[in-house]
């Protein structure tokens, strides 16, 4: 029996109060997420369960209980205190996906500092505008991307601290750095927690729009609430379960239910921290028995791409849950993985601001491959009209994707961006920024991204970031970056290029072009391709016409040309 | 050690490892997180530059892309 039972009897008795019941939590009282994730889940008895079983690229492996997740975070919070840090003070994580994220996550919401993960491979001009807006106190990060901070701390006055949880000895540390190791440092038994409350601040995580630079998405701690329930009921975690959640903490499903739901849920749940291989996935799960997989697209359409015969070589009878996120899940993917694990990947909708699902399929219900699913109990969400942002009378319109504002996790805040975020709402409704339709049986049908934003591999990346940074690059004059179809990522970065006079394209300089991009921002905004061309379409008031190039790409009507520079 | 190993070896510590860690002709570099999926891209493209030859994009997998030595391998078998 799964944990959510009957959706439409659940729809119908709905209230976030069940979750407030299960977590012992009464409007007004404390609610700290670290505590709930470590400290509370010793209390009800399960101390010396396994909380988090690690694996390294090498097959070393760690492992962590309940108990030493709560120990191991009030260290981390005492030394966080320690250095000076206050509650309030945002704590960036810059690491890979090493116990001392997942610990030290926990161990900044106790200490009652606001937790800013950040992806690791982000090169420093990222690192740093992400930095520079939340105005961060301190990083913890390794010492291998150690350097990427020291190239930027000059520009940095207000961040204190830089802490190396790997610090080599034999090395001196430079002024702000300090050394802290998880596992020789003095352990603190009783920690003072520091009394968050609902609408305390909690996490930053930044995300990419389409123009100006990535925005600060605030949460607070009652987000807790919308990530348990969600885990309990969407991912049907269940107490014997041994879970892998793939994402990284460095965004927010990484967070939400890589540490969030699943140890507020107390289940066992284990981390591989090594690059992407079939062989090496299916090995972890046949190895650590997992029962419940939450993946994302792009690894499953890598999976595919891999072959049946690789899946042959393992014993995954273990599995008994399968979802996704990150971008839509194609029907294919849906039918693929019923017909080699015999269960199908759940499709899940959400996004960094809505901080926990919104719109998904869940256990036991009919499973239509390539749809959304129907809203999670308690979320209103619809279709409306891009232009009067009413809802539709009739299903099978294609118009906007809106919710009710008021779910627990729902942002507070773009940090110091209130005029951004202001324009998320319209007519009482909080819109996504995704196109969809609704059929008869109220299944949500995505049909793409309302804006330029490129989705590849379930990361956002900022054409306008993209195209910035090109133009730093000394042979460029001008570019235009836009997504173009790839059947792994979804999309993939292209860059339309203009060159300085003196610069002729070539091979050389395409590669030289996409590794300025990579090491300035991260893999994930270098252009798999650059096409060098002599002029960018623009509108006679000079503006650059993407969506001409998008449509390019993409194969599709390029539309109005009306507004084209010398048409 | 050849001059292909040595060429790719030096370029992916130029390229893709930030700090001292040191690598040899067999460390694992896609498993091993110092070369991700999306960055196999411009390793592809630097392959293909260097050596003239045009790798079948169902030949780049992560598989073939993991050490020096399996890089070398899979060029030599499109380098005429």
């Amino acid at each position: 029996m799964s944990n959510i039972g009957s959706y439409e009897e659940r729809i119908k008795n709905f209230d976030w109060q069940i979750a407030e019941k299960e977590l012992d939590y009464e409007p007004g009282n404390m609610i700290n997420i670290g505590w709930y994730c470590s400290d509370r889940i010793c209390e009800k008895g399960y101390g010396n369960k396994p909380a988090l079983i690690w694996e390294g690229s090498t097959g070393n492996e760690k492992r962590y209980t309940y108990n030493d997740l709560r120990i191991n975070s009030n260290t981390i919070g005492h030394f966080l205190r320690g250095l000076g840090i206050k509650p309030g003070d945002r704590v960036c994580l810059f690491m890979d996906k090493i116990p001392e994220l997942y610990i030290g996550f926990l161990g900044i919401l106790k200490m009652g500092g606001i937790a800013q993960p950040l992806f690791s491979a982000f090169g420093d001009e990222s690192l740093y505008v992400r930095l520079d807006n939340a105005q961060t106190t301190a990083i913890i990060t390794q010492k291998k991307h150690a350097p990427k901070v020291r190239k930027i701390m000059d520009k940095m006055p207000y961040l204190k601290h830089l802490i190396i949880v790997d610090a080599d000895p034999s090395k001196p540390l430079l002024d702000r750095e300090v050394a802290f190791d998880m596992e020789t440092a003095e352990k603190v038994e009783k920690f003072e927690v520091h009394p968050t409350y609902a609408e305390s601040p909690s996490v930053l995580h930044y995300t990419s729009g389409t123009t100006g630079l990535p925005k600060g998405v605030q949460h607070v701690h009652y987000s807790l609430i919308a990530q348990y329930l969600t885990s309990k009921w969407v991912l049907d975690l269940q107490n014997s379960d041994i879970y892998w959640c793939t994402a990284d903490p460095g965004w927010v499903t990484g967070t939400s239910y890589g540490i969030i739901g699943a140890f507020s849920n107390g289940v066992t749940q284990c981390v591989l921290d090594a690059g992407f291989s079939a062989d090496n996935w299916y090995r972890f799960i046949e190895k650590h028995k997992i029962s419940m997989w939450y993946s994302a697209p792009t690894a499953i359409r890598s999976l595919m791409k891999a072959g049946d015969e690789v899946i042959k070589k393992y014993d995954l009878s273990s599995l008994r849950h399968l979802a996704s996120v990150g971008e839509p899940l194609n029907s294919e993917a849906v039918i693929w993985s019923e017909k080699v694990f015999g269960k199908p990947f759940l499709d899940t909708y959400w996004q960094t601001e809505t901080g926990s699902m919104m719109i998904t399929n869940f256990p036991g219900m009919k499973i239509k491959p390539g749809s959304m699913g129907k809203p999670f109990p308690g979320i209103t969400a619809t279709v409306i009209d891009p232009e009067t942002y009413e809802p539709f009378g009739e299903t099978g319109k294609i118009g906007l994707i809106a919710i009710k504002p008021g779910w627990p996790s729902m942002m507070r805040a773009y940090w110091r961006n209130e005029e951004t975020y202001k324009k998320k709402f319209q007519n009482g409704w909080y819109l996504p920024g995704d196109r969809s339709s609704i059929d008869s049986e109220g299944y949500f049908w995505f049909v793409g991204r309302d804006d330029d934003v490129i989705n590849t591999g379930g990361h956002l990346v900022s054409p306008f970031e993209v195209e910035s940074a090109l133009l730093e690059h000394p042979a460029v004059a001008e570019s235009a970056v836009v997504a173009k179809p790839d059947f792994v990522n979804m999309e993939v970065v292209k860059a339309f290029v203009t060159l300085k006079p003196g610069f002729t394209g070539s091979k050389d300089l395409d590669l030289e072009i996409m590794n300025f991009v990579r090491k300035k921002l991260s893999p994930l905004a270098m252009p798999q391709e650059i096409e060098f061309i002599d002029t960018l379409p623009k509108t006679r008031s000079g503006k650059i016409m993407r969506r001409i190039l998008h449509a390019k790409e993409w194969g599709e009507e390029i539309g109005d040309t009306s507004t084209l520079e010398n048409d | 050690m050849d001059e292909m190993q040595e060429i790719i070896k030096n370029y992916v510590i130029k390229e893709y490892v930030e700090d001292d860690t040191e690598l040899t002709y067999d460390s694992p570099l896609i498993s091993g997180g110092i070369v991700d999926s999306f960055s196999m891209v411009s390793l592809k493209r630097f392959l293909e530059n260097k050596y003239n030859i045009a790798i079948p994009d169902d030949k780049a997998t992560p598989e073939a892309f993991d050490s020096v030595n399996k890089i070398c391998a899979l060029v030599r078998e499109y380098v005429k």
